[in-house]
């Protein structure tokens, strides 16, 4: 459960991004507390994945704040404050506590798994080999996958891989887990072992955010779902406020569009 | 045809061939290693974000792509050492000329071999809180090396046969070494159809070397 005592782990103000004359994020406030789990949803070109995105900085916003565990992140000169810069070394740091797993995967095919998942702690944080290999064994057992240490990725189905990615994200012990589209270019039979290792994480109690089109799964993984549309959050509720009885006409009529959309 | 084949006169001077085959192998391996350096330092400005830096980096690769190699040769030799002052050794110009040429179109294949990974596989060392310069030597470069090797043994094979420029500028590599065979036995024939084989035996024992490098630097496809 959310601890309301303590301060957000992580808040959005006045966040916009330009990709030259589109405007994709319009102005969005936003926090999350320590072992929230959001569900981002939203139409394709919505925003939702560039959001997340912003959030670890693979996208630069082109205005607004972003806050760290109470600390703002980028540094600001005297006179302009709405110029953020973002040293490269603050970002790393950032990256290092804020991990990410991509829709396509996104795993280093000239390594093999084991050292898919050693990468970040042996070159980011340093780590002794011997150290960073146990750690790395233990999150992928806990992706089910300690038997294909040794594989490289091309080897390995997309579902496999996606294992493999989230143990390599798991590695690095993040604060924040985000998940852009996670299961959007699997093989429908591929969903569920991908989905059922994120639910697991979801127990554990860990912070995340979750951008999906599993409708199905959002309503039972989340704390907290957002709707997005043009740019803006059109809707923030428990999953059962939005999915189930949206206040707004825009979501209601996105949700309308999938058919198969059973809780 | 009534000629008479003799290749004997051609095969008892054999040490003058074997020694403008050495010499062939010398000024290609040297102008090899200085191209890489030159085609590695292109390629880096090429790359970088400035574009103070990317500009004449831009204008050093099309002013070799556009003009004839044999003129380079010409220029090092004979030019550059009335600006400088100078002479010039017809090796030191030859390997001036080999090493820039080659040099600026090396540059095109690293540039293009970093070019062509792909987004994601920035992104995804990206997110690991991974540095430009970590991110560089850890991800893209070795797998960029992967797809460099073929163009790059290309580009080093049109190295190989251009150094045959350099007998213009009287270097004793191996075509001059068979220029001065030919002037003391008069037999064209003989002496150019050896040349041509002995540039054919070096050439394929070279792509038989690439082969094996190549193999071992895709071994995890």
């Amino acid at each position: 459960m959310p601890d309301s005592t303590r301060p957000p782990i992580l808040q959005v103000s006045g966040l916009h991004k330009w990709f030259g004359a589109l405007h994709v994020l319009q102005g969005i406030d936003f926090s999350v507390a320590a072992g929230e789990r959001v569900a981002i949803i939203g139409g394709s070109g919505s925003g939702k994945s560039t959001f997340l995105r912003c959030l670890n900085f693979m996208e630069m916003p082109t205005s607004g704040r972003i806050a760290l565990d109470g600390t703002p992140l980028g540094r600001t000169s005297a006179g302009k404050p709405d110029e953020v810069r973002y040293p490269e070394s603050e970002l790393c740091r950032v990256r290092e506590r804020v991990g990410m797993v991509f829709q396509q995967f996104n795993l280093f095919p000239h390594m093999t798994v084991l050292e898919n998942a050693m990468e970040g702690l042996v070159t980011v944080k340093r780590m002794k080999k011997a150290e960073a290999r146990e750690r790395a064994l233990r999150e992928l057992d806990k992706v089910g996958l300690g038997g294909k240490t040794d594989v490289y990725p091309g080897r390995l189905s997309g579902g496999q891989q996606q294992r493999v990615a989230i143990a390599r994200a798991l590695a690095m012990e993040p604060e924040i887990l985000l998940f852009d589209e996670p299961t959007s270019s699997l093989d429908p039979e591929l969903v569920g072992e991908v989905l059922r290792v994120i639910r697991q994480l979801a127990e554990e109690g860990r912070t995340m955010l979750l951008v999906t089109h599993e409708l199905g799964f959002a309503y039972h993984f989340a704390t907290k779902v957002i709707f997005l549309a043009d740019g803006v959050f059109h809707e923030v509720g428990t999953p059962d406020e939005v999915l189930k009885h949206p206040k707004q006409e825009r979501t209601r009529a996105f949700l309308e569009r999938f058919t198969e959309f059973s809780f | 045809m009534s000629y008479q084949w003799d290749f004997s006169p051609v095969l008892t001077r054999w040490p003058l061939l074997l020694d403008g085959l050495l010499n062939t192998v010398k000024i290609a391996a040297i102008a090899i290693v200085f191209g890489v350096l030159v085609g590695l330092v292109l390629a880096l400005l090429r790359l970088s974000p400035r574009r103070l830096l990317r500009l004449p980096a831009a204008v050093f690769v099309e002013f070799y792509r556009n003009t004839p190699p044999i003129v380079h040769f010409f220029w090092f030799f004979y030019a550059l050492p009335v600006v400088l002052n100078i002479s010039l050794d017809p090796l030191v110009a030859a390997v001036l000329a080999l090493s820039t040429q080659s040099g600026a179109f090396y540059a095109e294949v690293f540039r293009g071999g970093i070019r062509s990974i792909e987004r994601g596989q920035w992104e995804g060392a990206k997110a690991l809180g991974m540095t430009h310069t970590q991110l560089m030597r850890r991800i893209v470069v070795p797998q960029a090396a992967t797809r460099m090797v073929a163009p790059f043994v290309e580009r080093s094979f049109e190295l190989i046969k251009t150094t045959a420029l350099a007998s213009t500028l009287a270097y004793g590599e191996l075509l001059y070494q068979a220029m001065m065979v030919n002037s003391e036995t008069f037999r064209p024939l003989e002496v150019y159809t050896a040349v041509a084989l002995l540039y054919l035996v070096l050439l394929v024992s070279c792509s038989a070397l690439a082969r094996v490098a190549e193999a071992r630097l895709t071994a995890y496809r």
